[in-house]
């Protein structure tokens, strides 16, 4: 009776030996990259502050490894960004879901959703400067603001996605809440959460940059406008690039989320 | 015998209070155990409806379902139903879909895994216990649905079209597969269908439901040998009967009119 074997979930050569060109590409890129900006440097000979050699930023960025200044800002914006993830989904996620579930407080409340959706939530940045003492919470604070209300949209769209007769399913089989929220609410609603869970880590990065443009002492955001003043492009290059790795970095393990979580849509 | 389903004075209406929408008026019908019925009716008729009732998934607004004799409040693992699209869970596999109301009941995962195999082998699946239901065609994918019904062994199987959206060949195979489901496990069936052959093959009894609002219009008890056989769908009382129901679908005439010699109310 046992006789079913797992069908056979191989990919044709052609992709992966593509998706191995991909990577092996990669490096090369970088490398053509950065002479490029080296020739570009040496043929119109820009003073470093304009733009620095890739050997200039190479020697800061060994140096700020070696007094650890690199790694304490680095850490604090992830503090910030991760914190911020974490408020701003739990948040939204949580509204959402009872928004998308209550036709009477949905009826309340989405015209404000709606309204406040479109205003920059980044220019109450200087009110909870003023507000909020703890540097950290209040990054925290916007980074969560900034992701908020699209990932509070993409949770009504995806618990609202759920097939009705799926629920009346569920139903007929008497599944309790907590059943029909594990088995069928989550599940269906997971490529919406997380589109939206990728939208909002980007988010939350430029949040926290932009809020550590002001009034914070430190973070890559503050790196970055310390670096201005000093004329310290070097530095600046430096933060510029940890914080590209750091997007790389969650969108990848977001992306790496998704690819797991959504492995039967793949079966072919 | 108390009748293993039986409808009092089954009332539905929806929406506004003072301004309702009369889906069913005063529907009454038993149901004995172990028997195959078909319900037919004009679309909009509240077929659905009167399944969902049945279910527990709604409350009728007035009259009582008793299910072997005791008052129906809310769903129970007595009645399994089978809904008119094919609402597998695309994440899950076909024995994941199929084994879900004994997860849900608290079975562990070795038993129902077990009683999912069964059931993929009763409904001639062997071998897709793990593709996911995108990878089956329309009539496996219901064929799955059905086993996902059996799954807590009801007593009742309520199906709403089942096989509605697929195509004739498909649909008489699982057609008879059905019957053969029944014979073998002896569960009492009521289904809907919109088709009238469909119908007076596959039942005991043919219920005519009639445009909205949903009033019983006729009952035919079709006494024609049930498992039918092939050749009877030429047979001269086979068609009689088919014309006999059709004439009670078509009929627009007020449900109180005496119906043809046959008709058991
Ligand atoms: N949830 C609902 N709310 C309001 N009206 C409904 C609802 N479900 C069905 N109806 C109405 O009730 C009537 C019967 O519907 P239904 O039971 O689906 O009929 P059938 O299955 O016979 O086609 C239709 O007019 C339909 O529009
Ligand atoms: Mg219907």
């Amino acid at each position: 009776m046992q006789t079913s074997v797992p069908p056979p979930v191989s990919q044709p050569l052609s992709v992966r030996r593509l998706q191995l060109i991909r990577v092996a590409l990669a490096p090369l890129t970088v490398l053509l990259f950065l002479l490029l900006w080296e020739a570009l440097v040496r043929w119109q000979d820009y003073p470093a502050f304009i733009l620095p050699r890739p050997i200039d930023v190479w020697h800061k960025l060994l140096l700020m490894l070696a007094d650890g200044t690199l790694f304490r800002h680095t850490t604090a914006t992830l503090i910030e960004i991760v914190g911020g993830l974490v408020l701003g989904l739990g948040l939204a996620t949580s509204l959402g879901y009872v928004l998308a579930k209550s036709p009477l407080l949905n009826q309340i409340l989405s015209p404000y959703v709606v309204a406040l959706q479109s205003f920059p939530i980044i220019a109450v940045a200087p009110l909870l400067v003023i507000w909020i003492k703890a540097s950290v919470l209040r990054t925290v604070i916007i980074c969560a603001l900034t992701l908020f209300f699209p990932a509070l949209v993409n949770t009504i769209v995806g618990i609202r996605s759920v097939e009705p007769e799926l629920m009346a399913l569920m139903r007929s089989l008497r599944a309790s809440r907590w059943q029909i929220f594990t088995r069928l609410e989550i599940p269906a609603a997971l490529p919406v959460l997380l589109a939206g869970l990728k939208v909002g880590t980007t988010l939350s990065v430029i949040g926290a940059v932009i809020r550590e443009f002001v009034g914070a002492n430190q973070g890559l955001g503050f790196l970055i406008n310390l670096s201005r003043g000093l004329l310290d492009t070097s530095l600046l290059f430096v933060a510029l690039f940890t914080l590209v790795l750091i997007s790389l970095g969650l969108y990848g393990a977001v992306s790496l989320l998704e690819y797991r979580l959504l492995a039967w849509k793949r079966v072919a | 015998m108390t009748p293993l389903l039986s409808l009092r004075h089954v009332y539905k209406a929806y929406g506004d209070p003072n301004d309702p929408l009369h889906a069913l008026n005063d529907v009454s019908f038993d149901v004995q155990r172990g028997e195959f019925v078909c319900m037919v009716g004009p679309s909009g008729g509240g077929k659905s409806t009167l399944l969902r009732l049945i279910a527990g998934l709604l409350h009728p607004s007035a009259g009582d379902i008793l299910l072997d004799g005791v008052p129906l409040r809310q769903p129970s693992s007595r009645i399994g139903i089978v809904f008119q699209n094919i609402n597998l869970m695309p994440w899950r596999t076909v024995l994941d879909n199929i084994a879900l109301p004994l997860e849900l009941s608290g079975v562990g995962r070795e038993q129902r895994h077990r009683v999912a195999q069964e059931l993929i082998h009763l409904v001639a699946l062997d071998g897709f216990a793990h593709h996911y239901p995108h990878q089956l065609s329309g009539g496996m994918q219901q064929r799955a649905a059905i086993a996902r019904t059996l799954a807590h062994d009801p007593d009742l199987l309520l199906l709403d079209e089942p096989f509605g959206a697929l195509d004739a060949l498909t649909r008489e195979r699982l057609n008879r597969e059905l019957l053969r489901i029944h014979n073998m496990r002896g569960q009492t069936i009521l289904m809907i269908t919109h088709n009238i052959h469909e119908a007076v093959y596959l039942a005991d009894r043919v219920l005519v439901l009639s445009a909205r609002p949903g009033v019983l219009k006729c009952d035919f008890s079709i006494p024609l040998p049930h498992p039918s056989s092939e050749d009877l769908l030429t047979d001269a009382s086979y068609l009689q009967w088919v014309r006999r129901v059709r004439g009670a679908i078509d009929d627009t005439a007020p449900a109180d009119l005496p119906g043809p010699p046959q008709d058991q109310t």
